[in-house]
């Protein structure tokens, strides 16, 4: 039992070290490292074109999307390269924020069911972030139950073999700023729900697609709202067959939660760092007993999934499939980042309500993370499916007895308008 | 990157399973829950054939000369078998004190017979309800002889000797606490049983009228030795604990695919499910902790005290949390005699105050990584 690299590790982590400190934007090094939740700002600079510029900097050099083959624009790196490759690029990481969806989900998707000249034509700009996805998966009546979707692709009625799409998305992250975006649909409504999807890609410039962003909560706008109307695809721009697009959208999905889930943070560290300058009746809050408590609860499950990723990431480096331990990440992280943002308020007391960077305790991080925190509970898998979904493939318990299981799509209670 | 219990380790705590699965089902667990005996002796027995009981003692003083490794494993199929024996009094904790502090001829007195099974080591430090502190240690020792009483002692009815914490010098500090090897099996110690949430595992008070005692490491030594000890023995439980928490998972889990309630297995309530994932969550993040442990144990990192702390809380946590909900799962069922519920639930419950409290480990972990984060400043 060890942390070490095998030789073979430690050879490759030197090359990508020399690399990025040769070729990092090392000027944006101390904005990055301080980035707050859901936004990327860095004073003086616009967040995308350095994005961009960083992304292809190293797609020129081989080092983007490191597991994808070669001729897709990756390097063929194995898992735990990829990994080593995270670790070493640390606060730059950061800049790859806006092609997470593209190069975590989107590109293994068509990277499995598009044609080899499709695969040719659109991987290796994803990669190079040339070109942006988007993923157009869930809508006001289907967000957990997602295959309840009700957007629309008919025939086109002139025979040409393309598809008329009608209907609308919602919480498509990036969606004003995608070149191009998979799109799950339903074609069949007299089926049972899972049995009449379809999935394409399509580009965003397309005709008819009307793009609002989200008022969110916190008020900042990273998700989208998505209209289309006759919205026409090319046939052959289909990912999938017909009537399969459920189970192209769970290789999406399996996708999601493993980048999403891996290496989330839980703010203890930003937490502890406060309670030892913070001071309560009794000294610093560090100190006292009842903090401490609340500390260790949170410290445990801080350490426990920084562990937990090194079993999984033991089981890559021997060459296996990591376990099912890893799908705990977001489900612990998520509700541990909320309880902590709650309790710095509380530390803080009556300023815990100002929000204001420029003068708040910790430049407002942790205002920002309680405000932020509701949505990491929900996106990408709510706590609740998360449960589900470990207790089901992992705990082997059944499923959940579905009422709308057989029934035609179409004749399928609802509270959206058809 | 190998954060894994190599591929013979693995062998081993399978080996162990076997064993106790055949030695010591729940059936054998009972028998000493129910009965006066305070321990099962045949099992006993077979663990120091097995060469268990002295898995870390050098070959020169009998034992098999393994890691620490090797006994995290088997500490985790000791828990999961809720084994009714005094393992951990000697193997965790006395064997610890000994291999940490004892001399030449008290490791060459006592280790042998340790690993042999032919004798039983322990611990008796609390002498109150309420944390143990230096300022709580009363029994006092003057010129080898101890006086005074010591409380809620592992295997105190069994045991052959004990390392005692007494005050040796007047004053309330950890300076004036020592530590003693004492043979209990002297007219100067009285024994007498507890009755204690936990009966498969004996208990005992201990009184000491002027007993024979001779000193285990230096005079003044003693709080800072029985810290290091309680490190590692911390980590070693945690591993029973982990055995414990997976045990009542799937146990609860079984119990939910094969229970019908409205005319479906309750394991199809989405309540139980989430019970369960929430269950599996917590044994997870425990055995995530312990493997921390375990290597820090193993290799002696100067990380070993905070990570003694983040797997003992973690674990305490787990085994509680599984062994309550496992009986919630089950019902009404989970609550009679008959099934076996409750023994999970009493175990999880006696360990998590064996080494002091949740409180206390909390306490300390946030105190050591402060020191950490004070040192790396």
């Amino acid at each position: 039992m060890n942390f070490d690299d095998t030789p073979a590790e430690a050879t490759f982590r030197a090359e990508v070290r020399a690399w990025i400190d040769a070729n990092a934007p090392m000027e944006l090094k101390a904005d990055l490292e301080s980035a707050g939740f859901g936004s990327l700002e860095m004073k003086g600079v616009d967040a995308m074109s350095v994005s961009k510029a960083w992304q292809k900097k190293k797609a020129d050099a081989g080092w983007a999307c490191l597991h994808w083959p070669t001729e897709y624009g990756g390097r063929g790196a194995t898992p735990i390269e990829r990994v080593i490759w995270g670790q070493e690029e640390g606060p730059f990481g950061a800049l790859g924020g806006v092609f997470i969806i593209g190069h975590g989900m989107c590109g293994p998707t068509v990277m499995a069911f598009a044609s080899e000249d499709q695969k040719r034509r659109y991987l290796p700009p994803l990669a190079a972030g040339e070109e942006i996805w988007c993923q157009l998966f869930s809508e006001p009546a289907g967000g957990s139950d997602l295959a309840g979707l009700r957007t629309r692709a008919e025939p086109a009625p002139d025979g040409s073999g393309d598809w008329i799409i009608n209907g609308q998305k919602i919480w498509t992250s990036g969606a004003h700023y995608s070149d191009m975006a998979i799109l799950v649909t339903r074609t069949d409504a007299t089926v049972p729900k899972h049995k009449g999807l379809t999935m394409f890609f399509l580009s965003m410039k397309t005709p008819g697609i009307e793009i609002r962003p989200i008022k969110q909560a916190n008020g900042q706008s990273g998700f989208n709202e998505v209209y289309f109307t006759d919205v026409r695809i090319p046939g052959d721009q289909r990912l999938g067959a017909v009537g399969d697009g459920w189970k192209v959208s769970l290789t999406t999905l399996m996708n999601e939660r493993l980048s999403i889930g891996s290496g989330m943070s839980t703010g203890f560290p930003e937490l502890f760092e406060l309670c030892s300058r913070i001071e309560t009746e009794n000294g610093l809050a560090v100190d006292d007993p009842a903090v401490r408590s609340k500390l260790a609860t949170w410290a445990v499950r801080t350490t426990g999934l920084k562990y937990t990723g090194f079993r999984a990431l033991s089981a890559l480096s021997r060459g296996e499939t990591p376990g099912p331990e890893n799908s705990i990440g977001k489900l612990v992280a998520g509700p541990t980042m909320q309880e902590i943002a709650m309790f710095a308020e509380d530390l803080q007391a009556q300023a815990g309500i100002i929000s204001d960077p420029e003068i708040a305790t910790a430049n407002g991080r942790f205002q920002a993370m309680l405000l932020r925190s509701p949505a990491t509970r929900v996106e990408g898998g709510t706590d609740e499916i998360l449960r589900n979904i470990i207790a089901e493939r992992v705990l082997g318990l059944p499923a959940d007895i579905r009422v709308d299981k057989d029934v035609p799509f179409n004749q399928i209670p609802t509270s959206a308008r058809a | 990157m190998n954060f894994e219990f190599s591929d013979e380790q693995k062998q081993m705590g399978a080996e162990a399973r076997r064993f106790l699965a055949a030695k010591c089902p729940t059936t054998a667990v009972r028998a000493v829950l129910e009965s006066a005996e305070p321990y099962d002796k045949a099992l006993w027995a077979g663990l120091a054939e097995m060469g268990f009981l002295g898995i870390v003692i050098p070959e020169a003083h009998g034992g098999l000369g393994l890691g620490y490794l090797e006994l995290c494993v088997i500490a985790e199929e000791m828990g999961r078998a809720l084994a009714p024996v005094p393992f951990s009094s000697s193997v965790f904790v006395a064997t610890e004190f000994l291999l940490v502090a004892g001399s030449e001829a008290q490791k060459a007195a006592w280790l042998p017979k340790l690993a042999a099974g032919e004798a039983i080591g322990t611990f008796a430090h609390a002498e109150r309800a309420g944390a143990v502190t230096p300022k709580t240690i009363q029994l006092s020792a003057s010129e080898g002889r101890l006086m005074g009483a010591k409380t809620a002692v592992a295997d105190g009815e069994i045991a052959d000797f004990a390392i005692v914490s007494a005050r040796a010098a007047p004053g309330s500090d950890a300076r004036g606490v020592s530590l003693y090897l004492v043979d209990l099996r002297q007219d100067a110690v009285t024994r007498t049983t507890l009755q204690t949430i936990d009966p498969s595992r004996g208990h005992a008070r201990l009184d000491f009228t002027g007993a024979v005692a001779e000193p285990l490491g230096a005079p003044g030594e003693g709080w800072s030795i029985l810290e290091q000890v309680f490190d590692r023995a911390a980590i070693l439980t945690a591993f029973e604990q982990i055995g414990g928490a997976d045990r009542a998972l799937e146990m609860a889990r079984d119990y939910a695919l094969e229970r019908m309630a409205f005319g479906r297995p309750i394991g199809s309530f989405q309540a139980i499910k989430h019970m369960l994932a929430d269950m599996y969550v917590s044994a997870t993040l425990a055995r995530s902790n312990g493997y921390y442990g375990a290597w820090a144990l193993s290799t002696g990192a100067s990380e070993l005290a905070e990570a003694a702390a983040t797997a003992r809380v973690s674990a305490t946590q787990a085994f509680q949390h599984c062994a309550k909900n496992n009986i919630q799962v089950h019902g009404g069922m989970g609550f009679t005699w008959a099934f076996d519920c409750h023994l999970f639930y009493r175990r999880s419950n006696l360990l998590a105050l064996n080494l002091g409290s949740q409180s206390q480990w909390e306490d300390k972990l946030i105190a050591r990584m402060r020191a950490r984060n004070t040192a790396a400043a």
